[in-house]
């Protein structure tokens, strides 16, 4: 059997031209996308073996000399393809800001203060379940310029590998009930309701660690799935 | 039942979201942020991997020409054989050192570079074969999905019979050409406006 990469899928995804996200409006082509087959080429894609991620890549908390600030969490979740098979050997990268909503990163000079003892970065490659899991700290909220008092709701950047480079995926984990949703742009960009709701995380009571970190389970879906499905197909 | 085996069709993809302006240091961390672990670079080919070496660069530029500085591209090549290191394509490769993929940020000056190998033709559609080609995904800031696109060479004769470039308008197609200039080819990519990169529905 071999892979099949279905178009309509991709309803999900924003459009490239979200106007209330203002960097947008030059960054998006005007021109229409040139249809063509998927070869060989779009079919295949990067290989992970273990070599290349450590143990210590996917606790975000133990990657420096003492714990950082915040609100522990553990996030996890399954890599799945479009007909709900996991995953397995898919390179999961994540970023985020710190718990006070700052990024490391040298080009963020949002006021809040850096933590000497978080980076928050890491990576993860699924299991033949398709599971991963990290150890981290609820990022903070932070303000941008995109409009008059901007605040982006928390969230952690993932970036995710699957079985072909159609397959790849960079996406952005929302928690629940962030009263910030309403009024962010990016968030905001997937038109389909469900479908943006597919990008906040659940809190799970059963991940939760007692006395030690708060648990979300996220699931992330790509495209792809088998040219012989074994299942009915869905009716939409 | 626990959560583990309750398999169910999931309802769909999970939607794309911009990489934001952040990235830099979770997926391309160079020098700058030194302390974290590198997973994939621009350093696609390791020295002494059979074939031609060459470089890979450009700019990426918005609607007002203004060079990109915070935008990232991944690559994705077969080997100078036109075998891809993927298990889909089952033929046999003369070297499993190269893994045909890399990510290069981009400069303040918006360049972005790949040290690499020309890649050889690979099977098309019908049985026609595909002349060498990269194929390109753009990501940054400002950009709510990744855009693919492909880079072909200048000096391909075989340029001619791509089933691929021959679906793109004839006065687009310079679009995707890289120039060479000694081992280096170079290919803006512009993201939009005049002479506007062509982009792939796939």
């Amino acid at each position: 059997m071999s892979l099949v990469l279905p178009r309509s899928s991709t309803v999900a995804h924003p459009p490239s031209l979200h106007p209330a996200y203002t960097s947008t409006v030059l960054r998006a082509p005007r021109e229409p996308l040139v249809l063509v087959p998927h070869t060989l080429t779009e079919l295949t894609g990067p290989v992970y073996g273990q070599g290349k991620v450590r143990d210590s890549d996917a606790d975000l908390t133990t990657q420096h000399a003492g714990e950082p600030q915040g609100e522990r969490i553990i996030v996890t979740g399954r890599v799945l393809d479009e007909d709900g098979r996991p995953v397995p050997n898919a390179l999961v990268e994540l970023w985020q800001a710190n718990a006070a909503g700052r990024y490391v990163h040298v080009r963020d000079q949002h006021p809040a203060p850096l933590d000497p003892n978080f980076t928050g970065a890491g990576r993860y490659l699924t299991g033949t379940d398709g599971r991963y899991r990290f150890t981290t700290v609820r990022p903070g909220a932070y303000p941008w310029r995109n409009h008059h008092n901007a605040w982006r709701p928390a969230h952690i950047h993932f970036s995710v590998f699957g079985p072909s480079f159609l397959s790849r995926l960079v996406t952005q984990m929302y928690f629940p009930g962030d009263p910030l949703f309403p009024f962010d742009p990016i968030f905001n960009s997937i038109p389909d309701e469900a479908a943006r709701n597919r990008l906040v995380a659940r809190f799970d009571l059963a991940v939760t660690q007692p006395e030690w970190a708060l648990g979300y389970q996220f699931d992330i879906v790509l495209r792809g799935r088998e040219a012989t499905p074994t299942e009915e197909p869905h009716e939409h | 039942m626990s959560t583990e085996t309750a398999e169910a069709r999931p309802d769909g993809l999970s939607p794309s979201q911009t990489v934001g302006p952040f990235f830099h240091y979770g997926l391309t961390p160079g020098a700058a942020y030194g302390h974290v672990p590198v997973s994939v670079d621009g350093q696609v080919a390791a020295p002494g991997t059979p074939s031609e070496p060459i470089v890979l660069t450009g700019r990426v530029v918005d609607g007002a020409g203004d060079p990109v500085p915070d935008a990232m591209l991944e690559i994705w090549q077969a080997d100078s054989d036109g075998r891809y290191a993927h298990p889909d394509d089952g033929r046999p490769r003369a070297s499993n050192s190269f893994t045909g993929f890399g990510r290069s940020d981009t400069t303040a000056e918006g360049v972005y570079r790949f040290t690499t190998i020309k890649p050889g033709r690979v099977p098309g559609p019908g049985g026609r074969e595909q002349a060498p080609h990269v194929l390109v995904a753009v990501f940054g800031r400002g950009m709510l999905k990744q855009l693919f696109t492909r880079i072909y060479f200048d000096d391909e004769a075989s340029n001619a019979e791509d089933p691929i470039l021959a679906l793109v308008p004839a006065g687009r197609r310079p679009t995707l050409i890289a120039r060479r200039d000694g081992d280096t080819f170079t290919l803006d990519i512009r993201l939009q406006g005049g002479d506007e990169t062509v982009f792939f529905d796939v």
